[in-house]
């Protein structure tokens, strides 16, 4: 049987024998990765509003830096915060290093500038039209921005959404700050690394499939909620 | 609006839940152990650790780099023990004061791996610094670790012996990856190309490909692994007690005995050798 097939009866095997290893492994990258998407979302969805609809001096500047932000390397991400929360780093004293919470921050390092980015893209939009009638009703800078983060809302979860696809597919951050640990900060991505060291191919193919299955999943209840919000809410 | 704010606040608060709940960031007794790719890849942790965690309830996290890599995490003050093969790096870095002292654990031992085709004929030999020189002449593709592992220090050991000059040797064939040691199999593996491994990572490695042993059983192609306490005196959080009741155990009777048990298809991968 070719690799392909063999890892996709591999997948579905662990699938369905619901190996709790396998089932800790998923639930920490879910927990992981949301974390990361909830505090990137916080931090990114409002600065991407204030650049869009703010008027200050660098605004283009910081435009294109954020813009390039999206690209940065995880590696290079992952290196930073390790240098950061290392014991002989400035965080050291923590004790971050190797934990969930290490990894989270990476993934926050790594995806808020992509939240920022495309919702600083998508208030703008909003702003060009909306501008003249908000500002004939008076709306202030910052209301003007709350109110147009929320009535973009729905476009804005795409943001979300290409925040969350980077964070759990991830491995280069994850890999350096959390060390891939088993039990404590083993994740999907870094499994799949780890089975592939082991000249494993077909079982990190299946994990690789089981792992597009669940952002696959992810994906599908953020457009059903979305779909459901705007009828109800119009 | 009211219903947006509601639902907004509602979406808010669940997210809340879903951080302030997280798996478990609750401080457990555990230690931290930076080690090699060959130990962990090999599963020798595996077998090894659960006998030493139920019987002390301490838990033993490793990190698996390249043994230069390893050593550098334990310099930060990053791990509590350091668990790796390298004697020349490891004597080195308790001369730097990083390290309390090191003990003999185990060893196993390094292999030609090449190509069943063999294009540098060197197949069955028990020379190794012969076989690399016949590698080298037929500038045959090599592939090397390239990142400071225990294993790509051996390596470079041995080209020296064979003549080479310089750092390591120069040329098409020469491939450095700088990646691990699985890494490294799998990208030797589909340019069928020489390269050296430890035994363990080799018998547990499952994309072989035409790859096979050419070379064993020089003296030469000993790999002897260590184990060392990080010092307190340097960095004061290192869990000294804990740390030292895990190098107490593998150097222990029941510690070796378990690193003797631990087998691959009936092949025995690394063989205790602690001073008594």
């Amino acid at each position: 049987m070719s690799t392909v097939g063999e890892s996709f009866v591999t997948a579905a095997g662990l699938v369905v024998a619901a190996d709790p290893r396998l089932l800790d492994i998923v639930c920490l990258s879910l927990t992981v990765s949301l974390s990361a998407v909830f505090i990137a979302s916080c931090l990114g969805l409002p600065i991407g509003a204030a650049i869009a609809v703010g008027r200050f001096p660098g605004r283009r500047t910081l435009t294109v830096v954020l813009n390039g932000l999206m690209g940065l390397p995880p590696v290079v991400v992952g290196l930073l915060v390790y240098l950061l929360l290392s014991r002989a780093g400035p965080l050291g004293a923590l004790g971050l290093l190797f934990t969930p919470s290490a990894m989270v921050i990476a993934q926050v390092v790594l995806i808020t500038p992509i939240i920022a980015a495309l919702s600083r893209q998508i208030v703008a939009d909003a702003w060009r039209d909306y501008e003249e009638q908000l500002r004939s009703l008076g709306a202030s800078t910052p209301r003007a921005a709350c109110t147009l983060l929320i009535d973009t809302r729905f476009s804005l979860s795409t943001a979300v959404l290409a925040g969350l696809g980077r964070a759990v597919a991830e491995v280069g951050a994850v890999m350096i700050v959390g060390g891939n640990i088993e039990g404590v900060t083993r994740v999907m991505t870094t499994s799949i690394a780890l089975e592939t060291s082991k000249g494993d191919l077909p079982l990190a193919l299946a994990l690789g499939f089981i792992l597009i299955a669940i952002v696959l999943i992810l994906n599908a209840l953020a457009h059903a909620v979305r779909e459901w919000a705007v009828r109800r809410h119009g | 609006m009211d219903m947006i704010r509601r639902s907004l606040i509602s979406a808010v608060a669940a997210a809340a839940v879903a951080f302030a709940s997280p798996v478990s960031f609750a401080a457990e007794r555990f230690i931290t152990v930076s080690s090699t790719t060959s130990t962990e890849n090999s599963g020798l942790f595996k077998h090894l650790l659960p006998v030493f965690e139920a019987k002390t309830g301490i838990q033993v996290r490793v990190v698996a780099l390249g043994t230069g890599q390893a050593l550098d995490m334990a310099r930060r003050g990053d791990a509590d023990v350091v668990f790796v093969h390298d004697k020349k790096a490891e004597e080195k870095f308790i001369a730097e004061g990083y390290g309390v002292s090191r003990q003999d654990v185990m060893y196993n031992d390094f292999v030609l791996i090449g190509p069943k085709a063999d294009p540098a004929k060197v197949v069955g030999g028990k020379d190794i610094t012969a076989a690399l020189t016949a590698i080298r002449a037929a500038q045959a593709p090599f592939v090397s670790r390239g990142d400071k592992s225990g294993t790509h220090a051996a390596e470079l050991r041995l080209w020296k012996a064979a003549g080479v000059e310089g750092d390591a040797p120069t040329g098409d064939w020469y491939r450095s990856t700088g990646s691990g040691m699985g890494a490294a199999l799998n990208t030797a593996s589909s340019m069928n190309a020489y390269i050296m491994a430890d035994r363990g990572t080799w018998l547990s490695f499952k994309n072989r490909g035409d790859l096979t042993v050419v070379v064993e059983g020089d003296n030469r192609l000993f790999n002897q692994y260590g184990v060392i306490l990080v010092n307190p005196e340097k960095h004061a959080h290192v869990k000294k007690a804990d740390g030292q009741a895990f190098i107490d155990w593998v150097v222990s009777a029941e510690g070796q005995q378990a690193i003797a048990g631990y087998k691959i298809g009936g092949e025995q991968l690394f063989f205790p050798n602690a001073a008594k």
